[in-house]
């Protein structure tokens, strides 16, 4: 691919592609679609801005002295952040898709695990409502085929 | 003149680091995966680059949520590792090289390229991973490190279109440092996974196997794949390979692949690095 010559007509193209409905001229993705996708909550900027002081409480817990102070009290240690009350109480109840949903970023809420003595695998086993040994097995025998995730309409009927 | 002379695209899956620190790369379950890393280290080990542009992403450690760049150019004499929550990984500091690094800000700005400059910065697994897996357990790492760190954490990561021409911009601005060097450049992340979700656990070898085929037969198609195409048929991390396309835009337009291997699983993830050697 050449650089300068082929940059307008890529360009182009790439537009055109991500185009939703005729009207959008942009590069926006807009989040309806995002949604589509089951079993997922896409961190885009809507949820990020949602989710901003609850992941700053999770980023805290990357210190050693938080970790304690937080696994002493939770409930007092959780309401320095301004977390909303809903936030904090997935946060207590380790609500992990609870947490997805109210703008939580996986990797945050990754040190609210290892805060915990979990692993990351363990997080994402009780995320997909799997023991997780049947995690583990799942991913030995090849992982989750997208075939019947891909969207919502798609998933119809099948969970 | 500085030269980039190959890509290599790999996974950074955390718990690869962390089998080797505990020793349990003898494992059943690790031992098909650094049997197949086993040539890639060689060639690494032969190749013996003088730097190495590392594109990975960091996952919520050196960057919260406070500031979030796009693309985030490592100028620091040195990188320490991160604790990410259970420990700083017992690995070697990164030694960075400024002076080539600031070349390249000045080289990539007025190509266009908004770059975010960072003097100061702790490293995760994103790099170390990497690292362990082509260099193994080296009291110090063999070379300098240029560490370009983007953001595929919060959506929209940039397109795929707009990091491969990052990646040839990269080209240029190594090409125009007057000093004789061998310049390794990495493609972090991926492959297919998401780890998040009632829909954790996906895995698209299908979708691997033609990005890999891609690589050095058809970037034109890998350059348009788009954000839900990642999102529907790859997972929701597996967006990371964008940064696979930065590496193969800094090769030119002719590649040979020299090597590749795949590998499900590695915990949550499916496993795949490439070698590419750039040909003048």
């Amino acid at each position: 691919m050449r650089n300068s010559d082929s940059r307008g007509k890529i360009w182009a193209a790439l537009r055109a592609r991500l185009r939703i409905d005729g009207k959008d001229d942009g590069m926006t993705q807009k989040i309806e679609d995002y949604e589509d996708i089951p079993g997922t909550w896409v961190f885009d900027a809507q949820r990020a801005r949602i989710g901003y002081r609850l992941n700053e409480f999770l980023y805290s817990l990357m210190k050693a002295e938080n970790r304690k102070e937080f696994l002493a009290d939770e409930r007092s240690y959780t309401m320095k952040f301004g977390m909303t009350d809903e936030q904090r109480e997935a946060v207590l109840n380790r609500h992990w898709n609870k947490l997805l949903e109210l703008g939580g970023v996986s990797y945050a809420l990754a040190k609210l695990a290892f805060t915990d003595g979990k692993s990351y695998q363990f997080m994402a086993s009780q995320m997909t409502g799997m023991a997780e040994k049947d995690y583990v097995a799942m991913m030995l025998a090849g992982g989750r085929s997208p075939d019947g995730w891909r969207s919502k309409s798609e998933r119809k009927g099948k969970d | 003149m500085a030269r980039i002379i190959a890509g290599v695209g790999t996974s950074h899956t955390p718990a690869i680091g962390a089998a080797v620190d505990n020793g349990k790369a003898s494992e059943p379950y690790w031992v098909p995966l650094f049997k197949g890393y086993e040539p890639a280290k060689k060639w690494m080990a032969e190749t013996k680059p003088d730097v190495v542009i590392m594109v990975y992403n960091d996952h919520v450690n050196a960057f919260d949520f406070k500031i979030i760049p796009t693309f985030g150019l490592g100028c620091a004499d040195e990188f320490k590792i991160a604790d990410e929550g259970w420990g700083a990984r017992p690995v070697p500091v990164v030694k960075g090289y400024p002076e080539l690094a600031s070349h390249m800000i000045q080289s990539l700005v007025l190509d266009e390229f908004d770059m975010t400059i960072v003097n100061e910065m702790q490293v995760d697994h994103g790099l170390t991973t990497p690292m362990t897996l082509l260099f193994g357990q080296p009291k110090a790492w063999p070379c300098r490190v240029i560490p370009l760190a983007v953001n595929v954490i919060q959506y929209p990561a940039p397109t795929g279109h707009r990091c491969y021409m990052l990646g040839e911009a990269i080209r240029k601005a190594v090409e125009s440092w007057d000093e004789d060097l061998k310049v390794v450049i990495f493609g972090t992340g991926g492959m297919s996974h998401q780890i998040q979700g009632p829909r954790a656990g996906l895995v698209n070898t299908e979708f691997d196997t033609a990005f890999l085929d891609g690589l050095s037969k058809d970037t034109e198609r890998l350059v348009r794949i788009s954000p839900m195409e990642y999102l529907r048929d790859a997972g929701a991390e597996a967006i990371e390979l964008v940064m696979w396309l930065i590496m193969r835009g800094a090769l030119g337009d002719s590649v040979k692949e020299a090597y590749r291997f795949y590998h499900v699983p590695a915990s949550s993830t499916a496993v795949g690095t490439i070698i590419l050697e750039s040909r003048p």
